[in-house]
């Protein structure tokens, strides 16, 4: 296997991803990125220096909104969902240290 | 013929003309749901009241000749990734597996707007991350056709509830192939079509740039149909296009004479299973024998498809999916300690192994140092697809080839191995990297009896073309 | 300290952008309201919403990048800025990285040293993000999305500033300049305008650059200026101890006049930023931006040459009116109504400075209408009150933004301009006061100040010093 993925990596991407893998998780992820990132490469036998990055399909572009408030309160049914709520917002654990 | 044997254009003129009123059809679906899903579960949720009450609003609005469309009063079903309001959506997954959205997807909308009642939201793997519907967090799905053996996926759920009648067609997503494999799997049809025709408006992102929402139904005329109903131009989704002509069902004509048909030889060599290959050809020729142009060519490139799809769609699913976080919807973990171990946790345990496996991968190919050796790699790789397409529409109107190299395995055998799986998506990713249309239509079956489906391919807007090939060939009778 | 150091500053200025609406979804961008009152699934981050670009926004950072001399990527792109923070919904901010909206400008600032330009690295568009409010009843912070969405637009300088001075220049030069534009009213305290300071130090005479550091939460422009040299001092006691000062983002707390660094080991500061996939790119063409400055309003420079050619107003009253947009448009829209502008202009640079002085307050938060100060004026000039009542009723209309002509009725100030009343007061008072008559008759002219000054008193002041006066001498003959 030519990419060695590291527990250092699989840590930090882990902190980038926000994921707690276990021990076995770990194992896996690193074999299975390993692999993937293998195969992968396969892309660098392609030449693509004259190839511009293609983000999207088609050339569509400037597409706008005009500056008109269309929305009106719907406070209900955004909170319907949240996992916890107090006086109209989300809860969440205390963000400053 | 009992109801359940229809399409859903006869359904659909049977209501129009009395014989059967939507309350009868979407009872009928449900007598059908209650007897096949404990077998074949390909539903999440089954909307048994709110099925027969918007059944007989349509059918209210039917007698007052409000509704006159080809779906009113049809029973449909709509894939778990998109959003329906006031109906549980939940892509699948534990972490939002309480999740109530607060608005109804624009595919969903203009499909209810044309008269079809929604019954449920069918099963698929997690996020769309998956070839199987195993990796969905609420159980397997079984092919119709044979129970031991996967619907394929993503779209799983909506392929087995129309190869079972449990709907009359359904609404998927197709983002490396979801619509057109557990299409070919089961037996039916579909459409995934040009990038931009369906609004993505609602619907829950895994690749945003190759997502896209397409019908699945019975036969052509049904996929015709249902996909003129669901495409329109949306402003809320910027890379909606406005389109001229959505006369799908103008092109369900029985005649391909002329037609230039190519058939790229890397989509037949080493991989392919040789029934598969078999049925394939036998299809090609069945078309020249109809008077089209058939013939073989070099598409070059069909090998750094995979790569390159799964290098964006991972990278664009590690974004798409950070929203679900615990905060606004969905699973919060239970017991934590501050704000970072509340996501870590309410994340671990929300998401399955597929889904992490594609979040950690995605999360790498575009962190410092990466980016341009990955990342921008997989665009230009992407850009040089598009281009060999370009080039070889310029000779063909169809591009025709397999849908999978295989015929649908056995429940537990593919997620062994994720690499081998998602090589099993190489004749279908390169369609969503290049944004053009492509369909799958039964061409056969194997010696097991497992349904194949034949790949119909077609340039950028030309969904017509593919739709009247794939017409002509089921007019044959070939298929079957 | 044996050597000599140079402070190098460069400038992020967030500035929220005044449309109607946020820049991706049709929900206000009204300030207050309860939590969550303005928002909707696109400015929450729910899952299947998309966004789609407010076209104000372009035009807005189009006007400011123009007016700080930018050039303009004509064509430009959304990128996702990837992080994870409860205020900002999808876990991802839509920013401009690779390709942002202007590039290469410059702006021009006074100081005492003299004249100076300050270059504009890049200007780029980008969402705001929620707010939290930290509960300390339950230990918990609340997230109110009211403000996520809010367009952006982030001006980052060049290191081209040397010390806190230039810096505040420099502030009140682009806060100017928006103002005019009216792309933002810019209010640092309401967080409309936001700087966040980099800064570095170097031995004088070296051209490298030294380590820099990011300060956050800076709300004033003396907080600027306090965080400035907290910061400095700070890093040159480092290099001083043989230290070496690391690159960090610090949070500057101003009644402590100290920072913090902002670290954390779960924040890995690695944005993995991308092409946002659900956007399409802005494409600019020539004939729109030729449209923008077209419409380009007046400037400061412009606006003060005209006072002084249209309203022969002195050129050092002309750039105090000026300085603050809106004090020129109060000025520019009571003179259109009253066709007095000395009299509007010595008002505002009087009075109205005066009020805002003693109150603490910068002149964008004048509220009272133009039409009241004209009708004030009126009043003065058809001598229904004098002076020394008007500037009474002007507080009136400074604080409470009342009708003066109403105002004046109900409390009973307008002035006497009954002759025959006047006469007859006139007369009491020369009765009562034989002797400040005779005194007068005898030459002191003195004499005549007191007897006017007991008519006024007599008149509750609602008479014209100049009418009484006249009055008067007609009757002592």
């Amino acid at each position: 296997m030519a990419n060695i993925i590291t527990d250092e990596t699989i840590d930090y991407v882990g902190i980038l991803a926000k994921l707690e893998l276990s021990r076995e998780e770990k194992e896996a992820a690193k074999k299975d990125m390993g692999r993937m990132l293998d195969y992968i490469d396969k892309l660098n036998e392609l030449d693509t220096a004259q190839a511009e990055p293609m983000s999207h399909i088609f050339s569509m572009n400037n597409v706008f909104r005009e500056d008109v408030v269309t929305n009106g309160d719907d406070r209900d049914r955004i909170l319907q969902n949240a996992p916890e709520q107090k006086e109209g917002a989300f809860k969440v654990p205390r963000t400053v240290e | 013929m009992s109801i359940l044997n229809m399409t859903a254009l006869e359904l659909g003129r049977k209501i129009k003309s009395g014989d059967i009123t939507a309350p009868e059809a979407a009872r009928a679906v449900l007598e059908q749901i209650k007897t096949q899903e404990p077998v074949i579960h390909a539903y999440v949720t089954v909307d048994q009241e709110g099925a027969l009450e918007r059944a007989a609003g349509v059918q209210e609005k039917i007698r007052r000749g409000e509704l006159t469309g080809p779906l009113a009063g049809v029973p449909v079903a709509v894939k778990d990734n998109l959003c329906t309001k006031g109906l549980l959506t939940t892509c699948s997954s534990n972490i939002l597996y309480n999740f109530v959205p607060a608005y109804t997807a624009q595919a969903v909308l203009n499909l209810e707007d044309a008269g079809a009642v929604v019954v449920g939201k069918t099963n698929m793997d997690e996020f769309a991350m998956g070839s199987t519907t195993e990796t969905s967090a609420f159980g397997v799905t079984r092919n119709p056709r044979n129970p031991d053996h996967v619907p394929g996926g993503s779209s799983g759920g909506s392929c087995a509830a129309v190869a079972a009648e449990e709907c009359f067609c359904a609404l998927g997503s197709d983002t490396g192939g979801s619509i057109r494999q557990p299409g070919s799997y089961c037996g039916v049809t579909g459409i995934k079509p040009t990038y931009g025709t369906v609004s993505r408006y609602g619907l829950i992102a895994y690749g945003s740039s190759l997502d896209q929402v397409g019908p699945i139904a019975k036969d052509v005329s049904d996929c015709a149909a249902l996909l003129e109903a669901i495409a329109s131009y949306d402003r809320k989704d910027s890379t909606s296009i406005p389109r001229k002509d959505l006369d799908f069902t103008g092109a369900l004509v029985d005649d391909v004479r002329g037609m230039k048909i190519g058939i790229p030889r890397d989509y037949l060599g080493e991989g392919l299973d040789d029934e598969v290959r078999a049925a394939v050809l036998k299809a090609a020729q069945v078309l020249k024998d109809r008077g089209a142009v058939v013939e073989e060519f070099d598409l070059s490139l069909a090998e750094y498809a995979i790569p390159a799809y799964y290098v964006i769609a991972s990278a664009e699913a590690s974004s798409n999916l950070s929203r679900f976080d615990g905060v606004k919807y969905g699973l919060r973990a239970e017991e934590y300690e501050g704000l970072h171990q509340m996501y870590k946790k309410s994340r671990s345990q929300g998401f399955g192994p597929e889904v992490k496996r594609r979040i950690m991968l995605g999360s790498f190919v575009l962190s410092s140092g990466y980016y341009d050796a990955y990342y921008l790699k997989a665009l230009r790789t992407k850009a040089l697809i598009k281009k060999a397409f370009d080039k070889a529409f310029a000779d063909y109107d169809v591009i025709l080839g397999p849908v999978a190299p295989t015929t649908a395995p056995k429940l537990g055998e593919s997620l062994q191995d994720p690499l081998k799986m998602y090589l099993g998506d190489i004749y279908t990713v390169s369609v969503n990297l290049a944004g053009i249309p492509a369909m799958t239509v039964p061409c056969g079956q194997d010696s097991k009896g497992l349904p194949i489906g034949l790949q119909l391919m077609g340039d950028c807007f030309q969904e017509k073309k593919i739709i009247r090939a794939a017409y002509t060939f089921e007019q044959t009778g070939e298929g079957r | 300290m044996s050597r000599q150091y140079e402070t190098v500053i460069g400038l992020e200025v967030h500035v929220e952008l005044a449309t109607k609406t946020k820049i991706f979804c049709g929900c206000s961008t009204e300030f207050g309201g309860a939590p969550n009152t303005h928002t909707c699934p696109v400015c929450t981050g729910m899952p299947g919403s998309l966004p789609v670009l407010n076209r104000q926004v372009v035009e807005y950072a189009l006007a400011v990048g123009l007016a700080a001399n930018c050039q303009i990527n004509q064509y430009c792109k959304f990128d996702r800025k990837n992080y994870f923070y409860p205020d900002n919904p999808q876990n991802y901010q839509i920013s401009q990285l690779y390709l942002p909206i202007c590039h290469d400008g410059w702006v021009e600032i006074d100081t005492a040293a003299g004249r100076k330009k300050v270059g504009i690295h890049e200007i780029h568009m980008e969402e705001d993000a929620g707010k939290l409010i930290h509960d300390e009843w339950e230990d918990c912070s609340l997230v109110d999305y009211n403000r996520s969405g809010v367009p952006l637009i982030e001006i980052v300088s060049e290191p081209d500033m040397r010390n806190a001075e230039e810096v505040i220049a420099y502030l009140e030069k682009l806060r100017l300049m928006i103002q005019y534009l009216g792309a933002s009213d810019c209010k640092l305290q309401e967080g409309s305008m936001r700087a966040d300071v980099n800064l570095s130090v170097r031995e004088a005479g070296t051209a490298q650059m030294g380590t820099r550091t990011e300060m956050k939460n800076l709300n004033s422009f003396k907080a600027i200026a306090r965080a400035i040299e907290g910061e400095r001092k700070r890093q040159i006691e480092l290099l001083e101890d043989g230290k070496k000062v690391v690159q960090e983002t610090r949070r500057w707390d101003d009644n402590k006049e100290n920072s913090y660094a902002m670290r954390s080991k779960e924040d890995a500061q690695d944005y993995r930023y991308f092409p946002d996939p659900d956007l399409t790119p802005v494409v600019i063409s020539d004939e729109w931006i030729q449209e923008i400055r077209d419409r380009q309003p007046e400037m400061y420079t412009e606006k003060v040459a005209r006072y002084q050619e249209e309203f022969q107003i002195p050129e050092y009253d002309a750039r105090l009116l000026a300085s603050s947009k809106h004090m020129a448009d109060v000025f520019e829209e009571t003179t259109a109504l009253c066709k007095k502008p000395k009299e509007v202009s010595n008002w505002l640079m009087v009075e109205a400075m005066r009020l805002l002085k003693d109150r603490g307050q910068d002149p964008e938060d004048m509220a009272f209408s133009p039409g009241n100060l004209a009708k004030l004026i009126r009043l003065v000039e058809s001598a229904a009150i004098n002076r020394t009542v008007a500037k009474t009723v002007f507080e009136e209309i400074f604080v409470n933004d009342i009708d003066p002509e109403t105002y004046v009725e109900e409390k009973g100030l307008r002035m006497v301009s009954d002759q025959g009343a006047l006469k007859k007061v006139i007369q009491e008072i020369l009765a009562a006061n034989p002797q400040s008559v005779a005194d007068y008759r005898g030459g002191k002219e003195k004499a005549m100040g007191f007897l006017v000054g007991q008519t006024m008193r007599a008149m509750k002041g609602k008479a014209d010093p100049a009418a009484v006066n006249k009055l008067m001498r007609e009757l002592l003959g």
